[in-house]
């Protein structure tokens, strides 16, 4: 008998449960219908549509996002679907003039000494010519970084880019010495870089500000591809502050870098300047790579002088 | 056969109760020496405790040296150390009890109250060293298992409660004796004998139990032990760096423990003997099978030394010449070879004369090994950090040099006091050596240890 109660009741509690289910979904319909219209701005906008034409349509029914809208937990986890980041360095026509490394630090509210991207004197042998070379986090198809992390605080997601959770990372610095390149630096809290974070909070004034969140005190950072601006379509700040156009940032599923000027099939650029990636032998399977300091736009001029001397 | 039974006939009940009163003397009364020596340890530890908040509050780039290529200071350093130590409980306990070595009997119980102050405060090194203690629970709510820290956590408390239960079960009778002996202490510490001691009656079927959970623990602690060892060898093996990407790093790290084992045994028997008048019990011949373990322990550990470093110098291919060269003939070359020679070849050498395993010259041998062992695992995290593959340029001078700042010095000072006071406190409040067990060592008959309570 009181089984037939309790199973009658549960029914009843389905019933109920089904009609507040069609009531939410109706009110959900008819509020996106009566937004659709109602408001509308007057003001035209151009945007493509699914099957590449171009239409002009009222700005209202355009979603817009503030550039410094905070990345949700989620957002942060997900890669950009249909993209697969990577970067293509011309080793000949870098000629350290440390405007991406000014140029990514004003974009991200990072002050000097700390780089996400360094440029760095390199010389392989005695015989061979030294050559300049900026590395920054490869964001690796088979990261040891990621692997390590004991709270998943850092990950691969599917748009290629090894990502951070700020709110997450405990800071044991597993990751920081997993990396075989030294990508990663550690926020400990320097005097001047809190103060600078805490009064640039807001200052999205930087046309490159990049609003990934900031690495808090205590927590890992590095280099994050400008993932807010690799969404949008826009490039990374390095890539736009080069002026000799040495980065190439782009999609390999499309095939295609540029460096802000030029334009170039990826596949084709690798194969007709012999592009490698550095340490292959480690396994990692950077997504950055380099093309050889042959043909350079620029003499090696080694008289750059040391620039993070203040401690 | 009928020297097992002389030595029978000569241990009497008279006799026990003269062992019951070495034994539990250090519980009776704490001179003025010992009552100093306890007020230093707690000021040493409590200054590393203001020195962590310090850190803590203030920024960590002011108040450590940490930088981001030496992000991993002394801090990971001491906790491989306190790690090493924490064998001790292994080797001098576990190993020697089931391969029936009867002179671990008055070692057994000092070695596992080492232990398990070293793992604590290893536990406790690592959380310092962390940028966000605050976030410790995420190990939990998102720890994942592929990580090697979680590996350690997981040891390591395994280890830590295995290891305390060790201690605790063969304690019950002693607390028991503690109680019935020791008539003039404070009423709550012999309440607390009495509580602790859970109604122990020394029934033979108690007394079977016991043996039986004993034997159980004691071969489960082997394997733990040896494991969170390898697994702290792991944080560093499973990564690419050159200086620790090696297959050898595993048994490395287990043999370095053990020597440095050795070591802190001596060490500690020294200190108790002196320190308790324990000679009867802590005797020269332990001091003799001590320093021939100690040979024994340093010849293994040199010969994992010689496949840690000189296998990769023949070769000296072009990732390891980096960090290989700076230690040979490098800046850190004098460093190195110090460490080589005072924690492998003294302690192989020295103890081979019969006359250097006499308590003090092996007492002076062990501080200089374990001094020694404490910078071999410095150089192993500091060096390593500071020669990554890709050059360190352009950065201020702190980033590309390591030396602990105050605070981390303090810090770490105050885990060695940590240790020193949990062995220091423990001896005070419970018997040092295990009364029940050094009785029965000198019984053989085994069955009649029940008739000593």
């Amino acid at each position: 008998m009181e089984k037939e109660n309790n199973n009658s009741s549960r029914r009843n509690f389905l019933k109920l449960g089904a009609l507040g289910g069609i009531a939410l979904a109706g009110t959900a319909i008819a509020s996106a219908v009566t937004d659709e219209s109602t408001k509308a701005t007057g003001k035209k906008v151009k945007v493509l549509t699914a099957d590449g034409k171009l239409v002009e349509i009222d700005s209202s029914l355009v979603d817009h996002h503030a550039a410094n809208d905070d990345y949700s937990k989620e957002e942060i986890r997900q890669g950009i679907e249909g993209k697969k980041f990577i970067r293509v360095i011309d080793l000949g026509k870098c000629a350290n003039e440390r405007k991406c490394i000014t140029g990514c630090q004003k974009a991200h509210n990072i002050l000097a000494p700390v780089e996400y991207i360094k440029v760095k004197k390199m010389q392989n042998s005695p015989l061979e010519s030294p050559y300049w070379f900026p590395t920054m986090c490869y964001h690796c198809d088979n990261p040891p970084c990621t692997k390590v992390c004991p709270v998943d605080a850092t990950f691969k997601r599917s748009d290629g880019i090894v990502a951070m959770d700020y709110d997450r990372c405990i800071g044991c610095k597993f990751c920081i010495a997993a990396c075989p390149y030294s990508a990663r630096t550690f926020n400990f809290g320097r005097p001047e870089q809190v103060k600078f974070s805490e009064e640039h909070k807001n200052d999205t004034s930087d046309p490159n500000h990049c609003s990934t969140p900031y690495a808090q005190e205590g927590t890992v950072a590095k280099c994050d591809f400008c993932t807010d601006r690799s969404a949008q379509g826009l490039l990374p700040a390095c890539v736009v502050e080069c002026p000799n156009g040495a980065i190439y940032h782009g999609d390999e599923l499309e095939d295609v870098v540029t460096n802000g000027e030029d334009t170039v099939r990826l596949k084709k650029l690798l194969a007709d300047r012999a592009g490698y990636r550095q340490f292959e032998e480690l396994g990692t399977k950077p997504r950055v790579y380099y093309l050889p300091p042959v043909k350079r736009d620029f003499p090696f001029e080694d008289a750059t002088e040391a620039q993070n001397t203040k401690e | 056969m009928s020297e097992n039974i002389n030595k029978h006939e000569t241990f009497t009940q008279a006799e026990y109760m003269v062992m019951k009163d070495d034994l539990l003397r250090p519980i009776e009364k704490v001179g003025k020496a010992g009552k100093i020596w306890i007020a230093f340890l707690v000021a040493v530890l409590l200054a590393g405790v203001v020195a962590y908040i310090i850190q803590e509050t203030k920024s960590k780039y002011v108040t450590t040296s940490l930088r981001d290529y030496t992000m991993w200071g002394i801090y990971i350093s001491n906790f491989l150390f306190m790690v090493a130590i924490g064998l001790v409980g292994v080797l001098m306990s576990a190993i020697l009890k089931l391969t029936n070595f009867e002179w671990y009997r008055p070692l057994s119980r000092i070695a596992e109250v080492i232990a398990i102050g070293a793992i604590m405060f290893g536990g406790i090194s690592i959380v310092v060293a962390m940028g966000r203690p605050d976030r410790l629970l995420n190990l939990l709510l998102h720890g994942r298992i592929q990580s090697p820290i979680i590996w350690d956590v997981i040891g390591i408390t395994t280890d830590l409660t295995a290891c305390i239960i060790l201690l605790f079960i063969p304690l019950i009778p002693s607390l028991v004796t503690c109680k019935n002996h020791l008539k003039n202490l404070p009423k709550w510490q012999l309440k607390m004998y009495n509580m602790l001691s859970f109604g122990w009656q020394g029934t033979p079927e108690q007394w079977q139990i016991l043996k039986k959970t004993m034997k159980t623990l004691t071969a489960l602690v082997i394997p733990l032990g040896v494991l969170i060892c390898t697994i702290t060898a792991w944080l560093f093996a499973t990564t690419l760096r050159a200086e620790w990407d090696s297959t050898n790093f595993g048994a490395y790290f287990v043999s370095n423990a053990f020597l440095l084992s050795v070591a802190v045994m001596t060490f500690a028997t020294f200190v108790f003997r002196k320190a308790y008048n324990l000679e009867k019990y802590l005797t020269e011949m332990h001091f003799d099978k001590l320093g021939q373990a100690m040979v024994l322990m340093a010849l293994i550990h040199g010969y994992f030394n010689i496949n840690e470093y000189l296998i990769p110098a023949y070769k000296m291919s072009g990732l390891h010449e980096n960090t290989l060269l700076n230690l040979f003939v490098g800046k850190e070359a004098g460093f190195y070879w110090s460490v080589v020679i005072f924690g492998i070849i003294v302690p192989f050498l020295l103890p081979l004369f019969p006359k250097m395993r006499k308590p003090l010259p092996l007492f002076i041998i062990s501080i200089v090994v374990l001094i020694a062992g404490w910078f071999r695992l410095y150089l192993i995290v500091i060096p390593g950090l500071l020669h990554p593959y890709l050059p360190i340029q352009d950065v201020p001078a702190s980033w590309t040099h390591y030396f602990p700042s105050a605070v981390e010095m303090t810090v770490v000072a105050a885990t060695f006091a940590g240790v020193l006071l949990v062995v220091t406190l423990f001896s005070r409040y419970f018997p040092i050596i295990s009364v029940w067990e050094v009785a029965e060592g000198e019984l053989e008959g085994k069955e009649e240890i029940f008739n000593y309570k």
